[in-house]
């Protein structure tokens, strides 16, 4: 008897799943119990047996490929049966053979998750359930009909949406919210466009990248901010920017601290190039350039100038460049292009004595980096209290994008650039 | 004033002034929630818990009403039917008289409930009822105890009241002229629905003027000869008596509002947020007091999610738009939404399905015919604007569309669900499936 393998919901909050392998080929022999295909869920890998023996005679869902819960994934019958009924039917009619239960081996989290009664688990009901909707909606979104409906026509990510019905239910006032994000805060914005056409590669989001962002949504926000802080040893970095303008002095050049810190910084973000991204509703976008806004005060608020592919520039040339963007900032002569779209942002408030401060991200960065004055204090080095230039930074990070490591590892190497800035010239 | 009872305490964790569908359920919801809790009542009649609706109101109305359907029953059909009935007699007073049982049954059940869930009542002072034998001019609540059957009667007002006196006077052999000033019978209703309803009426002769206007009144010695402005030009229509039933008003007076700073709008309406908050802190308004529509389901629901809020319980606010509105007459008119008219000013692109009696087995064993679902819904979403029934039963079958709306529904789920057969219910699949151009039955 033919048997479908299909796409099981194997956790509650588990709407789809991304095929990774398939462990047989079409033709292969497949006995009852055999491990076909490995697929990825929101907390997990899981691998999936079939139910039936006889050949793997169809694979429908190429590897990588994300499908709703219920989507058959393949066909196991015998080397002659006539399976084009189960074919034709696999994307559109109700389904009756059991699907396949998943193995019990996965790495991070037990499949227990699948609901106490069975009544979640994996079954045909389940399966008949989401094939019929339209794709990217799993059965266990409590969405209502007209909100999906809504969703799909308008093309809103449903996992982006935070419902405000009764149990966290997605009603029709969410998508209307989520399609008009300045409306009422209700929801997030679905995905934002960067507009100044930075290129980027497109990361898609595996489901547990997924998972995270749909869960910090829902608890800070639009952007749920999470902040690292460093304390730097300044010394190095401003006696090698001593040296730096003496012997600048006959040219009238000069650099500043700011031009050091975007200059460390593009170095370390080209070393940590997951941190240089945008979070863009369905997947992720890793900028291939380094662009670095810095914020800069004006009489009547703050404008970011925003200085193009900072790696691949000199101190001197940052800071020639820098110098102008910031003098037509403050007259107010900046084009459009000239301050948005930083992939990164850097808001140094250290001259106005702040020791250290955390910054708001602005979207569509992922991060911002903010800067406090560089004092002299006490530091305990080898054994011994010395008096040394430090300077704390703090690291807002977008956590659907980035994660607390990442930006960590980021830092780590942003400060050993600073503390030993010969680096910077390797 | 208030005749107290045994244990009434100085103070309360909630005080519920009035007993009606609002209060009665507003104080069992809060005591079930755990708070202290004493209704207040001011009887319409002894031991009259429950308000206009259980008194004077939806139920003995729609007891009375079905009476009238028996009689309906009795007079036309129940020969088609294979009953014949060689003779019979027609006693509005036993009608009446089964109405007032049926109220009194509910009203102590309010009582028992109060009981259960430990809720103090307070009972004020009956009022003595009136002689209203000799009365001309009489409202709803003296046509509930007419025990003589008018020989011509004249009811102002085509809304929900007026169409289900009409009917039971009809029903019980009276001359009956209803008079509307809008534009037609069940103004609030959809045009069409209405319509079904309009020829239903002129079908057993009663006398229906739509854009018409009393102008004035005159007593004579054998009854009342009443003037009114028809399109058509002035007419006077004689009768023995006149029933007013047009529009409600709110009991908001003599409660001491003022005093509490709670504000009265010029409609004679409490201001209250969607939590039925007034704008002084601890004091909420729920049903009639607190504006249109003034209907007994509304008022139970305002008086739950008061308690609800009170005690600090989730809750969500009332959708306004989800009130769902019956009259009892016959046939039966139920509706949900917005009207076709109401859809189109608003500026949805819509599709209208409609589904009617005649096609469905169910309605035809029933001998009804006469009715049709018709649903109102967004073109581009499938969203239910809209829902219109007229016909046998139809206040029980709105339910289903009410809980659809209320789920966000959309008339593809409506029209892939499986629905028994036969039930009037199928109706309802097919005008869901008609507004997607699939219809099966017609």
């Amino acid at each position: 008897m033919a048997t479908r393998i299909v796409m099981s919901k194997l956790s509650p909050t588990m709407e789809e799943g991304r095929v990774l392998t398939w462990l047989k080929e079409e033709g292969d022999p497949v006995e009852s119990g055999d491990v076909v295909v490995e697929v990825e869920t929101d907390k997990a890998t899981m691998e999936v047996e079939s139910m039936g023996s006889g050949v793997l005679r169809k694979v429908l869902v190429p590897e990588n490929t994300t499908v709703p819960t219920g989507t058959v994934l393949g066909v196991v019958a015998a080397a002659d049966e006539d399976i084009s009924s189960l074919l034709s039917g696999a994307s559109t009619t109700a389904m009756t053979e059991a699907a396949p239960t998943p193995s019990a081996r996965i790495e991070k989290e037990p499949a227990v998750e699948a609901g106490p009664s069975g009544t979640e688990g994996p079954s045909s009901a389940s399966a008949v359930e989401t094939v019929t909707t339209p794709a990217g909606d799993g059965g266990r979104t409590k969405v209502s009909p007209l909100a999906r409906r809504m969703a799909s026509e308008q093309g809103i990510a449903l996992d982006a949406i935070r419902g405000t019905g009764p149990g966290g239910r997605i009603v029709k006032r969410d998508i209307e919210a989520a399609a008009h994000p300045h409306a009422t805060p209700a929801a997030a914005p679905a995905a934002i466009d960067t507009g100044t056409g930075v290129p980027y590669e497109r990361i898609e989001l595996s489901q547990i990248r997924k998972a995270i962002a749909r869960n910090l949504i829902q608890s800070l926000g639009p952007v749920p901010h999470f902040f690292l802080t460093v304390e730097i040893d300044m010394g190095h970095a401003l006696q090698m920017r001593a040296e730096l303008n003496k012997s600048l002095e006959d040219s009238g050049a000069k650099i500043g601290v700011n031009e050091i810190l975007m200059k460390t910084a593009a170095q370390a973000l080209l070393q940590h190039p997951n941190v240089n991204v945008a979070f863009a509703g369905d997947y992720i976008r890793r900028f291939r350039r380094v662009d670095i806004g810095l914020a800069v005060a004006v009489p009547d608020g703050l404008i970011t100038p925003v200085l193009r592919d900072v790696g691949s520039k000199g101190l001197l040339q940052i800071s020639e460049e820098m110098r102008s963007l910031i003098e037509r900032g403050r007259a107010k002569k900046l084009a459009p292009e000239e301050y948005q779209g930083a992939t990164f942002t850097i808001s140094n408030l250290g001259m106005y004595g702040i020791d250290e401060f955390t910054a708001v991200i602005t979207p569509p960065a992922a991060t911002i980096m903010a800067v406090g004055a560089t004092l002299d204090k006490p530091v305990v080095i080898d054994g011994s209290i010395q008096v040394r230039q430090r300077m704390r930074v703090t690291l807002s990070c977008d956590h659907r994008a980035v994660d607390g490591a990442m930006g960590a590892e980021f830092l780590a190497s942003f400060k050993g650039m600073l503390e030993n800035p010969l680096r910077l010239v390797l | 004033m208030a005749k107290k009872t045994a244990s009434i305490k100085d103070s309360y964790d909630l005080v519920v002034i009035g007993s009606g569908p609002g209060g009665y359920v507003a104080a069992i919801r809060a005591a079930q929630l755990g708070m202290d809790v004493a209704c207040v009542e001011a009887q319409l009649r002894e031991g009259g818990l429950g308000g206009v609706c259980l008194n004077w109101g939806c139920i003995p109305a729609k007891a009375l009403l079905e009476s009238a359907s028996l009689a309906h029953h009795v007079k036309h059909d129940a020969a088609d039917f294979g009953v014949k009935i060689k003779s019979y007699d027609l006693d509005i007073a036993a009608a009446v008289n089964r109405s007032r049982q049926v109220s009194d049954r509910l009203t102590k059940g309010i009582k028992f409930l109060f009981d259960k869930n430990g809720v103090t009542s307070i009972l004020g002072r009956a009022r003595l009822a009136g002689e209203f034998d000799e009365q001309r001019v009489i409202s709803s609540r003296e046509a509930l105890e007419m025990r003589k059957v008018p020989e011509k009667i004249v009811i102002v007002g085509a809304g929900s009241t007026g169409m289900e006196f009409a009917d039971v006077f009809n029903a019980f052999g009276a001359n009956v002229t209803i008079v509307e000033a809008l534009p037609h019978l069940l103004p609030l209703e959809d045009e069409e629905i209405a319509g079904v309803v309009a020829r239903s009426f002129k079908k057993r002769k009663i006398g229906v003027k739509a854009k018409t206007k009393v102008k004035s009144l005159e007593k004579t010695d054998t009854g009342l000869k009443v003037t009114v402005e028809a399109p058509s030009g002035d007419e006077v229509i004689e009768c023995d008596v006149l029933l007013m039933a047009v529009g409600r008003t709110p009991n908001t007076e003599d409660l001491g509002l003022e005093a509490a700073g709670v504000n009265v709008n010029d409609q004679g309406w409490i201001d209250v947020d969607e939590y039925c908050q007034t704008g002084i802190e601890g004091i909420y308004a729920i049903g009639d007091v607190a504006g249109a529509p003034m209907l007994a389901h509304k008022a139970s629901h305002e008086g739950m999610i008061a308690a609800e809020h009170i005690a600090g319980t989730q809750t969500h606010p009332l959708d306004r738009g989800n009130i769902p509105s019956c009259t009892y007459c016959h046939p039966e008119v139920a509706s949900v939404g917005r009207t076709e008219k109401q859809a189109r000013e608003d500026g949805f692109d819509i599709k209208v399905g409609k589904f009617p009696f005649s096609a469905n087995g169910r309605a035809l064993t029933a001998g009804a015919p006469d009715g049709m679902v018709k649903i109102v819904a967004d073109a581009k979403y499938g969203e239910v604007l809209g829902v219109h029934m007229v016909g046998h039963s139809v206040t029980e079958l709105l339910a289903e569309t009410t809980l659809g709306r209320a789920l966000e529904t959309t008339v593809e789920e409506i029209a892939g669900t499986v629905h028994a057969h036969p039930t009037l219910a199928e109706t309802v699949m097919e005008a869901a499936l008609a507004t997607l151009g699939r219809a099966i039955h017609i």
